[in-house]
């Protein structure tokens, strides 16, 4: 009996070391490759790279891809689109949470409805060429502020139904008004959902790269993730390169991962799951 | 207290205005460019009534095929993602050494941008040099060594498990959440029962998870309908006429050699099905809060 369950255990241990294999496999060939030269970086295989590592990909690669411009690309649309979806979702779920009347419930339905639809990207040029959008940073902002406000809103609304109203109750006898009460008393009890709502933002926005590619023509204007794969075009025979790119650009990604595993967690399954 | 005036509904109209103009509305008016000849060439804008929706479903032309595609897509990764997500998340929610990175690992993948992964694989399933051919090679299974991305009749089975790859992690995840919610109680009883693995399973896990599995289920069809970006990353519609070819990847090419009544008319037909998704979905996931 004992033995049956030791075996069983090693059994378990094994398959769960083979799924993480082959999700993690795919991931170091890409760090191996990243520090060989280009000849051993041809065939692309999983050897270990030989001394001297060639750490002077890196520099090629951000000379050579202008890595330095996507990157602020990259950060300037990510933190743009954090700071005003996070911003605006806030307020819309504390309102439409808090006072649920007909009209509030129908419009929460309304914009919450937008974590299905897709976007008609045809028809969008013609939306952002009336509003001179086009081929802006502020568009292209605007553009995944409004893609990514339904499933954001519907996160926060989630966490606002936990704040109790007496607290509300409590500052407005104080005299806060509501500004004061949404500013001061509720949006700090918030912060784990705003924390997670701008991580999983800032990871969306900066793995994109379906707007950029309908709406940003010059390539200066290019996120990481476009600028890589436009490299890849250009350069499929230095994969060290390539593989050194990717590296790069999966770098801030991978590092918020780290940290904010947390947060990505419980914002991706919520509502996915009864607490 | 005066709730509308404690609680203004104005706080919300930044969002709903963004969401609308930006979101909403090129949804609605691409439904009105549907009826017309809008294209790159056209000066002007002529009504031209059902004329695109008929392109799109007669026969003659490819929509059907790329229509099937995309269902197909949709029905074989939902399933494959739901069965493995399902059976790793039994797994891992067992007590097993380094539970926590093994979990981290798995998910990893969800994370990373699909354009990325595209490359990475498009090296790894390289016919000559890729690395699975050269691992089957090496352990003298010749015969598994394939055309993987390049020939026609394997391309959209290779598209399809490079995105059960990387989605199942999110999936896995899910289903963790759903089975560590599920009381403890119902386990201790059943063992005084005398119930083994699989009859846990089979009455307490599983009739407990399926509402978690209907929504993961929703998650997987609402991305598999609006699969663009895997597909664009390793094959983009090829090898050969529209092996791979799906919805989004149709629109992009129409909105790339400027038939953009076409295109909006395929978005459109999307569109209205998707308002249908998405009510029943909104029904599925705001239960789960109102339970809460």
């Amino acid at each position: 009996m004992r033995s049956k369950k030791t075996i069983q255990a090693v059994i378990r241990n094994l398959i769960a070391w083979v799924f993480s294999a082959v999700c993690l496999i795919p991931l170091l060939l890409i760090l191996f490759n990243s520090l060989k030269d280009k000849k051993a970086a041809a065939s692309m295989n999983l050897r270990l790279p030989t001394l001297p590592i060639q750490w002077e990909n890196f520099i090629k690669v951000v000379e050579k891809g202008k890595l330095a411009t996507s990157f602020f690309n990259s950060l300037l649309y990510s933190a743009g689109s954090v700071i005003l979806c996070v911003f605006f979702a806030a307020l819309a779920a504390y309102v439409l949470s808090r006072n649920q009347t007909k009209l509030n419930k129908v419009l929460y339905l309304f914009l919450v409805l937008g974590i299905t639809l897709p976007i008609n990207y045809v028809a969008l040029t013609k939306v952002l060429q009336v509003l001179h959008l086009n081929n802006t940073a502020l568009g292209i902002i605007l553009l995944y502020t409004s893609m990514q406000l339904p499933f954001m809103t519907f996160l926060i609304h989630g966490f606002v139904a936990k704040v109790p109203v007496d607290l509300d109750e409590a500052a407005v006898i104080d005299g806060c008004g509501s500004v004061r009460l949404f500013f001061l008393v509720v949006a700090p009890l918030l912060k784990p959902a705003i924390a997670t709502a701008s991580v999983l933002t800032f990871l969306n926005t900066w793995n994109e790269f379906v707007s950029p590619l309908y709406f940003l023509n010059r390539s200066e204007q290019w996120p990481m993730t476009l600028s890589v794969y436009n490299f890849f075009g250009m350069y499929f025979k230095d994969w060290n390169l390539v593989c050194a790119d990717i590296l790069l650009t999966s770098l801030p990604v991978l590092l918020v991962y780290l940290l904010g595993q947390k947060y990505i967690v419980s914002g991706m399954t919520a509502g996915a799951v009864k607490g | 207290m005066n709730k509308n005036k404690l609680y203004p509904r104005y706080f919300a109209f930044g969002a709903l205005i963004i969401y609308f103009v930006l979101f909403f509305l090129p949804g609605l008016i691409g439904i009105g460019y549907s009826f017309t000849n809008w294209s790159a060439y056209s000066d002007e804008l002529h009504y031209v009534g059902m004329q695109n929706f008929k392109t799109v479903f007669s026969s003659d032309e490819n929509y059907m095929k790329i229509i099937e595609n995309t269902l197909e897509f949709t029905l074989i990764t939902t399933i494959l993602k739901n069965v493995i997500g399902l059976v790793l998340a039994l797994l891992l929610t067992k007590s097993i050494k380094l539970l926590n990175m093994h979990r981290g690992i798995v998910f990893m993948p969800s994370v990373l941008s699909t354009l990325i992964i595209g490359m990475i694989f498009k090296s790894i399933l390289d016919p000559k040099s890729g690395l699975l051919n050269t691992f089957f090679r090496s352990i003298g299974l010749d015969f598994l060594a394939q055309k993987w991305l390049v020939s026609s009749e394997l391309a959209f089975g290779s598209v399809m498990a490079v995105d059960i790859w990387r989605g199942v992690g999110y999936i896995m995840t899910i289903l963790i959440a759903g089975i560590l919610s599920i009381s403890s109680d119902y386990y201790e009883a059943a063992a005084i029962d005398g119930a083994g693995g699989w009859a846990k399973f089979r009455y307490i896990t599983f009739p407990l998870i399926l509402p978690t599995l209907a929504t993961t289920t929703v998650l997987n069809v609402i991305y598999g309908l609006k699969v663009f970006d895997m597909v664009y990353a390793l094959t983009n519609g090829g090898p050969g006429k529209a092996t791979t070819e799906v919805l989004y990847t149709a629109v992009f090419k129409k909105f790339g050699t400027g038939q953009y009544a076409v295109g909006t008319a395929l978005s459109s037909v999307m569109f209205v099905i998707m308002i249908f998704v998405g009510i029943y979905m909104i029904r599925v996931m705001t239960k789960n809060e109102v339970v809460e």
